[in-house]
């Protein structure tokens, strides 16, 4: 058998150009998703086999050009001139040729080995364009080859060339491009010095580093300031001079010369008949059509509406039954640990820290699963973008993007989602400063895990009108969300708006293994990267918890008093009568609350005591929105185990109520004041793991927690300090 | 033949880009899509609150906000709109 060779290539391409198709055609589930170091853009590789070749594919971020303007565009240049494929793969869309060749210029200008697979002619074809891919391919002194990704057509070809281009070596860095008269005679000069200086030359061609920096490049700019510091000062007053004088004698930017000169390059090449148009330019297309209903004035609001209800509807109806069967496997599982494990730490580590924890996570999986499914079906539509489309208006008001929309909603914006998908969803907005504003307030929104605590307040105490205070909660938790993005958007997140200029891509039917890889990508992620932050939480949270341990003389006090009752040692099994189990169950939940009160959990809940009198929560309440961190349910089970109830399980919380409706502690203004603390306060740890995780920086997990909880504080102590001087409670 | 704003131009009126009068980030952005001078460019439809706007370029759909639009000259075609 003949040794695998192997090649590394890099798939380049327009955003919606079937870059990803392409991708997962070739690699299929062999692929792995990654960051670059210190980004937050996905980075995905994958292998396959062809002719007795390995081939490492990566899968670079879809982009329109190579500039520095985005983190994407950066890092795709960064990998294309650092690890140096054997071959650029670039896709580009025959259906929209033009525009699509402006990203291939570029890479050509870079001198990469490039090869165009000239995807979707079907398209292309239904459009009556036709493209000699053979012309393209001489023009343009790169192998063409024209392809079908979504069908596979054409990809054994592509990677037949791309063996042979591996196999010849590097071409010499050609530059097809002319800027004009007055650049190109700039270029070659300072060209010329850049290669006397030998600065950078392992990286780029000279010509190149000397078109970026007359295009103002700041990144290029700055790294031929690294290389070499004292060669700057005088290329950059030559560069500095020719745009000068460029702008006083064509009242033209650098940057805007080289792009028209870059699309009059496309231009003569397509027009030496490399496309033939047999229809007319403004033919309407299918999808235009659907456009003139989905995004029409007064239709497109409520087709919107009815198709995110029914994504929310899809995914919180199906995913109910899984996350109930994983629920369940977890509390069995739990028993059974109890049930072997001897009393003692160990056993309460496992139970309620270990298992409890990590069945935290893994409930959220089914809801994630179907949320992504449903998302991914959306984004690979191309209806997201019209969802932006539409919505942006209203957002932008609140310094956020229309794609906001998607993840407030997905978070409870329709009360009973969940934060942490919502949080996930934000990866869709392209706008660094918006998608941070949306990934910081959409916590705000009603989530699921937070209804429980809500409908036991508002059962209790609202005794009238349940329907209208949720409504008025739903109502007021977007105006806090969207106000606050505002203030995000002009504090510590201020800056202009990002450029909204995005495509409408066409309407297309996703494809199901597409849909798939999507869903099991995201997911799996999910579940690496947050499982073990959440499962560190919990422990942590069980600890606190759970020491310092009662003083023995006051566990003795317990166990005498089960001794007097006449209880038998708990290794001895023996039948107990109703009435003594009744008691017993009474002392384990008076000796729970004793534990509780006593540990740092406790007393952080005491010390609390100082600042939360003003929003009217006791060191009870404290303790269980600390618990309530790991996951807002906890709320519940800790005010049952503070009160000296025993453990209170979700929807079972009668004697609950019943405590608090006759605890003189409690009141209509209190329990609202709890109530919004609980909406606005420090989200769960799940969603702060992927708050951490997709910002890039633990730093905005930590601005999470504290700046939510500080806004629920002032918000609570508001409401409190106004109602009880108004007399409400 | 005249010269209109982008704004300013109706649903399903065409013209040709004549300037792009914005730098940075934004003119970056317009003319990676295929906004520059010569490129012919139609009036696809407008958000249901009139703003952003679709437009059509080089066969794609590309969206962009009304103050965005201000920065684009188009000579607009005769006989439509």
């Amino acid at each position: 058998m003949r040794a695998e060779k192997q090649i590394k290539i890099a798939l380049a391409g327009n955003p919606n150009a079937g870059k990803t198709t392409l991708f997962n055609r070739l690699t299929g589930a062999n692929q792995h998703v990654g960051n670059y170091p210190g980004v937050t853009v996905e980075k995905k590789e994958g292998e396959c086999r062809f002719n007795h070749h390995l081939i490492r594919v990566v899968d670079l971020p879809g982009t329109y050009s190579l500039t520095a303007y985005s983190e994407e565009e950066v890092v795709a240049r960064d990998y294309l001139v650092r690890e140096r494929p054997e071959a650029v793969v670039n896709i580009v869309d025959a259906s929209n040729l033009e525009r699509n060749l402006y990203l291939s210029c570029q890479l050509l200008e870079l001198g990469l080995p490039v090869i165009i697979a000239l995807n979707m002619i079907d398209v292309a074809d239904d459009r009556g364009v036709k493209i000699e891919a053979a012309k393209l391919s001489e023009l343009l002194g790169v192998p063409v080859v024209p392809m079908i990704a979504r069908r596979g057509q054409g990809v054994d070809a592509l990677l037949a060339a791309v063996l042979r281009l591996a196999a010849t070596p590097a071409p010499s860095a050609p530059r097809p491009v002319s800027y004009g008269e007055d650049l190109d005679r700039a270029i070659i000069s300072l060209a010329g010095r850049i290669e006397a200086e030998n600065v950078l030359a392992d990286l780029y061609p000279a010509p190149w580093v000397a078109m970026k920096l007359l295009e103002g490049d700041a990144r290029l700019a700055a790294q031929v300031k690294e290389a070499a510091p004292e060669f700057i000062p005088t290329v950059m007053a030559e560069v500095n001079g020719v745009i000068a004088h460029l702008d006083a004698t064509v009242a033209s930017t650098t940057e805007a010369m080289i792009a028209d000169h870059r699309y009059g390059f496309i231009r003569s090449v397509v027009r030496q008949g490399v496309i033939t148009v047999q229809s007319d330019e403004d033919r309407i297309y299918i999808s235009d059509r659907i456009d003139q209903v989905l995004t029409h004035r007064v239709a497109g609001p409520l087709f919107m509406l009815a198709i995110l209800l029914g994504l929310y509807y899809f995914t919180f109806t199906y995913s109910e039954m899984p996350v109930d069967w994983l629920m369940r496997g977890f509390n069995w599982l739990a028993d059974a640990v109890a049930a072997i494990l001897p009393d003692g730490y160990l056993k309460s580590l496992m139970v309620n820290g270990i298992i409890r924890g990590v069945g935290g996570v893994f409930s959220f999986v089914p809801i994630i699963m179907f949320m992504f499914f449903g998302i991914a079906i959306l984004e690979d539509s191309g209806y997201l973008a019209r969802v932006a489309f539409m919505m942006d208006r209203v957002f932008r008001t609140f310094g956020l993007h229309g794609s906001s929309v998607m993840s407030f909603i997905i978070s409870g914006g329709i009360a009973g989602g969940c934060a942490v998908p919502g949080v996930l969803a934000t990866r869709t907005l392209r706008s660094p400063r918006e998608r941070m504003a949306t990934l910081l307030t959409t916590p705000f929104m009603n989530c699921g895990a937070k209804l429980p605590v809500m409908a036991l307040f508002i059962s209790t105490f609202f005794t009238q009108g349940k329907a209208r205070m949720m409504f008025l909660l739903t109502i007021i938790s977007w105006v806090c969300a969207l106000l606050v993005a505002k203030f995000l958007r002009s504090t510590i997140l201020k800056g202009v708006p990002t450029p909204f200029v995005m495509e409408l891509p066409p309407y297309r039917f996703p494809t199901l293994r597409g849909l798939l890889l999507h869903t099991w990508e995201r997911t799996g992620d999910y579940l690496r990267k947050a499982g073990t932050v959440i499962l560190a939480a919990s422990v942590l949270i069980w600890a606190m918890m759970t020491f310092p341990a009662l003083p023995t003389a006051q566990k003795a006090v317990f166990a005498a008093r089960r001794q007097a009752l006449g209880a038998p040692a708990a290794t001895v099994a023996v039948a107990i009568s109703p009435a003594m189990k009744a008691q017993l169950g009474r002392i384990d939940a008076e000796e729970a609350e004793a534990v509780l009160a006593h540990s740092l959990a406790g007393r952080f809940g005491h010390f609390l005591e100082g600042v939360s009198r003003f929003t009217g929560f006791d060191w009870r309440t404290n303790i269980a929105l600390v618990g309530g961190v790991a996951a807002k349910e906890i709320v519940i089970s800790t005010l049952g185990t503070a009160y000296s109830l025993g453990e209170v399980a979700v929807g079972n919380d009668g004697s609950l109520a019943a405590a608090l409706r006759h605890n003189p502690a409690w009141n209509r203004v209190s329990a609202f004041s709890l109530i919004l603390f609980v909406m606005f306060y420090s989200p769960c740890i799940a969603t702060i793991a992927c708050i951490v995780r997709e910002s890039g920086s633990w730093r905005w997990g930590a601005f999470a927690m504290t700046f939510n909880t500080l806004f629920a504080f002032l918000l609570s102590t508001l409401v409190y300090q106004a109602g009880m001087a108004l007399g409400l409670g | 033949m005249s010269k209109k704003i982008l704004r300013r131009m109706a649903k399903n009126q065409a013209g040709t880009v004549v300037a792009v009068k914005v730098a940075g980030d934004l003119g970056l952005r317009l003319r990676e899509m295929g906004i520059v001078p010569g490129t012919r460019i139609k009036i696809q439809g407008r958000a249901p609150l009139y703003d952003p706007v679709a437009v059509k370029v080089m066969g794609a759909v590309v969206s962009l906000r009304n103050n965005e639009a201000d920065h684009i000259e188009v000579e607009v075609e005769s006989g439509e709109g």
